[in-house]
């Protein structure tokens, strides 16, 4: 009965490494699923005001961006809030034109979809905000979202 | 090709961030007509909130306090002792809810150029926290589920017997930039 004999040495085998790859594999295309490059820089330092009664931004290409706040490289750009378009500053006379490009860049019947989401710094005086809000409406782009972090609001 | 895709597995978890957007949304009035007159509103339906350069509040002729905005907000709404300096209701027959008292009030929400953004999205918050316990109250009391859980055709009704009324003044400068 010396079949079932024993092998001498008792090692742990090694890992088996074969199907490493395929996990690997699956993080991978998990992480490019999920992910969205930001195109576009931010040159403004946004940290968004808390709020409870938040929802979700539904259809992220049809959404357009306007950021409000404080210039990053304050040195170069001083520290007063400044807009942000796409990438570059901009004063709220270009608020106009730039809602028209998103218009043109999207689907005919899409159009009415669009959502100006302003991104503005919880520092940021409404000053800047109404005037923004004001050309919004001269050109009748009236859905917006102010973009909020969820977070408790009173004490 | 496991080294390959770990490279490329490290250059997506580096440049993905998996934040959501969220936020209040909100939609703007269009620009008022010159030509037209802006229709009479009686004054007991017009909760007025100012916020000022200080980022204080006045609400309805007092100083007002953030954390019971929201209180005042609903009692404004609901009117549940029926005073006549709240908001006037109107008996309304509306879908699946059958008669309701719908509230005729409005929120006149006027901001200053020097009051801060944190400011203004506490107060707007607040007076849409108002909106949303009144649904929610009375989405419980008809359908015994909370509003953003109703199905489509409930959560239209109660969004109709109970609109964001929330109305956004012409901006003025009255305290001047700090």
């Amino acid at each position: 009965m010396g079949r079932f004999k024993k092998s001498g040495s008792k090692e742990t085998p090694g890992i088996n490494t074969g199907s490493m790859s395929d996990i690997v594999f699956m993080f991978l295309f998990f992480f490019m699923v999920i992910t969205k490059i930001r195109q576009g820089e931010l040159f403004v330092r946004i940290s968004a005001p808390p709020a409870t009664e938040v929802q979700k931004l539904e259809r992220k290409n049809l959404v357009s961006y306007v950021y409000i706040g404080v210039p990053i490289k304050s040195n170069l750009y001083g520290v007063e809030p400044r807009i942000q378009l796409n990438d570059q500053f901009a004063t709220s006379q270009d608020i106009a034109e730039f809602i028209a490009n998103e218009r043109a860049a999207r689907d005919e019947a899409d159009r009415q979809f669009l959502t100006t989401s302003m991104k503005v710094d919880k520092k940021v005086k409404m000053g800047v905000v109404t005037d923004v809000k004001q050309e919004l409406r001269k050109v009748g782009a009236f859905k917006i979202n102010y973009s909020t972090k969820k977070g408790k609001v009173t004490d | 090709m496991a080294d390959i895709s770990f490279l490329l597995l490290c250059f997506f978890l580096m440049v993905s961030n998996m934040d959501t957007d969220l936020g209040l949304a909100r939609k703007l009035p269009p620009m008022p007509d010159p030509t037209v007159q802006p229709p009479p509103v009686n004054e007991r339906n017009v909760f007025v909130v100012l916020v000022n350069a200080y980022d204080m509040l006045m609400v309805e002729g007092k100083v007002g306090n953030i954390n019971t905005l929201r209180k005042d907000a609903k009692n404004f709404f609901l009117n549940p002792s029926n005073s006549p300096n709240l908001s006037e209701k109107k008996l309304e027959n509306i879908p699946f809810i059958g008669p309701y008292e719908k509230s005729k009030g409005v929120i006149s929400l006027q901001n200053d150029r020097g009051t801060s953004y944190e400011m203004y999205i506490k107060v707007q918050n607040e007076l849409a926290a108002a909106i949303n316990e009144m649904r929610d109250e009375l989405a419980m009391q008809k359908f015994g589920k909370k509003f953003s859980d109703l199905s489509e055709e409930y959560s239209k009704a109660v969004a109709k017997a109970i609109p964001v009324a929330i109305s956004e003044a012409e901006p003025k400068d009255v305290g001047g930039t700090k």
